[in-house]
């Protein structure tokens, strides 16, 4: 493995491009406008933001009851549940499905080494956020990423960079260099339309030859027992449709109470993500296929934990549209990578702490708290000020990076006395005028892309005490 | 059993930390009314890249298939009344042997004016698997069945007891690569909406 970077240090790497920051940066405000133009055609958009959020703190507030009612309802359709405390029981639950060891049941079953030709999964956040991919190649079971996106980037080696369009930080000349070294596409061929048709046609093969398909799960309906899986390429229905075994996985957070508050939240979630009135196909899973075995597996890994955190756990509203990465104007100059975290953008730093607050210290950190991500999530989330609010914890706990660490000891040394904040000034005007070299060099991040000011002549304290005003009292 | 524990750990985890219940919404005040539902949701589809034919009777629906998808072309549909343009024998085979269908035509229970979406389930899918592995999907639906929004979509659904069923909104589409919106992704290429009925 290689070191992980800072996100600021990772962003210097992103940055290193000018003309590509600027592709990445226009791409994904591109994105953001058309998310705009969908919400403004519905009249009634705050009022919908407002009822998807009081839902959402509606399930929270009530989670238990509705994952007891969830699950009972779950069972009586015929779904098999399972419960993973963390990241590697959910791993060792699906490998155990896809391959049930031969102690554990009858030796003659119909079913025995299901995964051996592999899985075919479809986009799911949470299995990124498991690492489950390597853990199954681990152990001798292929998984095939059938999202478009995805199946680039899983050629690529290389993880998301984005919760919706995992591959927007690729060029399509280097996704032609990509599909021209796997696929065998005509070199130099870099046809959206001609590389999504060698894509399909790949793919065809892989959905009508794996035994074993996987989902993520958008929401789960407490009332019925069903899940909702929105895709718009039909990836996760032509897999599970034509499998003998459907493995869905979520966070326990997708649980909503009832049927009719799909109708809140389909009308959210592809307008927030994509500009799309409704991805092109929402489709309910109540009972599994006849014949066909259908398991879902309930993922906590640190949610139960934020949940307990009155000031961060508004964070488990989110419903994954990635409306606050688009508009986020650190995550468009700093790319998807930089973050280090399966959830990037300010969504993923404020989950990400959670998880594993040494490792991911850094990213609440990656904000201007301009607040435009709060400003477009469709559920309220108050994401700038959840970035706020983790600085403070990370810092108080220690994890702050060493040199803000410093500079804040020195600052607060300073402003704590009046005499030394002032020698302190004369001193910065002196170098500044003087000897600037001393702060213009790159261990002063605050002349990274800019020019210092010219340094004034005095303070505005030394003039007040020179100042002649009528006005000022005598010794002023 | 392990599994269990995390099964009695997460809950009661979950009963300590939640917060205080607070009360669901009403949806007053959402759902949008269009000055004409049909219209909308001919633009609406059009605009997602579907393509909607008005048709009088179903025997045009016949001819469109004669014309646009002759033999050897292989078609398949869930209506009876096309028995002789379609095989309508299929439902219970192998979901795999549908690789090879061009065109497949069903029913749907309603449209949506709002985005364009036509909510079908398994019973007039004939297989789960239809809609989405045939090269390109028709849908059939009566003028009478287009709501307005979701909220009207799931009022109608009500406590319905499906196995299946999914909203399909226009043809599959992928805009993976640098945004350019592709239309057959991994599911139909094309989608076509027979609108039947006079109005």
């Amino acid at each position: 493995m290689t070191q992980i970077l800072p996100h600021s240090a990772a962003a210097d790497v992103f940055n290193k491009d000018e003309a590509r920051v600027n592709w990445h940066d226009e791409t994904l405000w591109f994105v953001r406008q058309k998310r705009d133009k969908a919400a403004f055609q519905i009249p009634e958009w705050e009022a919908l933001r407002e009822t998807a959020s009081q839902i959402k703190n509606n399930a929270l507030s009530n989670l238990h009851d509705y994952l007891l009612e969830f699950e009972a309802n779950a069972k009586k359709n015929g779904i098999i549940v399972h419960w993973a405390a963390d990241a590697k029981e959910h791993n060792e639950i699906v490998l155990k499905i896809i391959r049930p060891p031969i102690s554990d049941g009858d030796v003659n079953s119909k079913l025995p080494h299901r995964g051996r030709g592999g899985l075919v999964k479809s986009k799911s956040m949470l299995t990124e956020e498991c690492n489950l991919n390597d853990y199954l190649a681990e152990n001798g079971v292929e998984v095939i990423d059938s999202d478009l996106g995805e199946r680039i980037i899983q050629l690529n080696h290389e993880p998301p960079s984005h919760i919706v369009m995992p591959c927007i930080h690729l060029k399509k000349e280097e996704i032609s260099d990509i599909f021209h070294e796997h696929l065998g596409t005509e070199k130099g061929n870099a046809d959206p339309q001609y590389l999504t048709e060698t894509a399909r046609q790949h793919l065809r093969e892989t959905f009508l030859t794996r035994t074993v398909a996987l989902t993520g799960v958008n929401f789960a309906i407490a009332e019925t027992g069903e899940f909702v899986v929105c895709t718009n390429e039909g990836n996760a229905d032509m897999g599970v449709h034509l499998a003998d075994v459907h493995i869905a996985c979520m966070g326990f957070e997708k649980v909503i109470p009832k049927r009719e508050h799909l109708g809140v939240f389909l009308r959210l979630l592809a307008r927030s993500a994509t500009g799309q009135p409704i991805t092109t196909y929402s489709s309910h899973f109540k009972k599994p296929r006849a014949g066909q075995e259908m398991h879902l597996v309930i993922v906590d890994n640190g949610r139960s934990t934020q949940l307990g955190r009155p000031d961060f756990r508004n964070s488990l509203k989110c419903i994954r549209c990635a409306a606050c990465l688009n508009t986020c104007p650190v995550y468009r100059r700093s790319g998807g990578h930089s973050y280090h975290s399966a959830v990037s953008g300010p969504i993923g730093s404020i989950l990400a702490p959670n998880l594993d607050m040494t490792k991911n210290a850094d990213l609440p950190f990656a904000s201007t708290l301009c607040g435009s991500c709060s400003n477009v999530c469709p559920v309220k989330i108050d994401i700038h000020q959840q970035l706020y609010k983790w600085r403070q914890v990370l810092m108080q706990a220690g994890h702050a990076p060493v040199g803000k660490t410093l500079g804040m000891q020195a600052m607060n040394f300073t402003l704590s006395s009046p005499t030394v904040f002032g020698n302190a000034g004369k001193v910065g005007r002196w170098v500044l005028k003087n000897t600037p070299f001393v702060v213009n060099n790159p261990l002063n991040l605050w002349y990274k892309q800019r020019e210092m000011p010219e340094p004034p002549q005095e303070s505005f304290r030394e003039w007040y005490k020179k100042r002649t005003s009528p006005l000022a009292p005598e010794g002023g | 059993m392990k599994t269990n524990n995390s099964r009695e750990n997460i809950l009661s985890k979950i009963k300590q930390n939640q917060p205080e219940w607070v009360c669901l919404p009403t949806f007053d005040g959402l759902k949008t009314v269009f000055k004409d539902d049909i219209e909308k949701f001919k633009t609406t589809l059009a605009g997602i890249g579907g393509q909607v034919i008005e048709i009088a009777k179903l025997e045009e629906i016949a001819e469109y298939v004669q014309t646009h998808f002759s033999a050897p072309l292989r078609v398949v549909s869930t209506l009876p009344q096309l028995a002789a343009v379609a095989e309508t024998n299929w439902l219970a085979d192998d979901p795999h042997s549908l690789a090879s269908v061009e065109l497949a035509i069903i029913k749907a229970h309603f449209g949506v004016a709002e985005n364009g979406a036509l909510w079908t389930t398994e019973v007039l899918l004939g297989q789960r698997v239809t809609p989405f592995i045939c090269q390109n999907l028709a849908v059939v639906l009566s003028k009478n069945d287009i709501v307005a929004t979701m909220h009207h979509a799931y009022e109608r659904i009500g406590t319905a007891d499906y196995d299946f069923g999914t909203f399909i909104a226009g043809p599959s589409k992928t805009a993976d690569i640098e945004q350019s919106l592709v239309l057959g992704a991994h599911g139909s290429r094309t989608m076509t909406v027979f609108l039947w009925g006079h109005k």
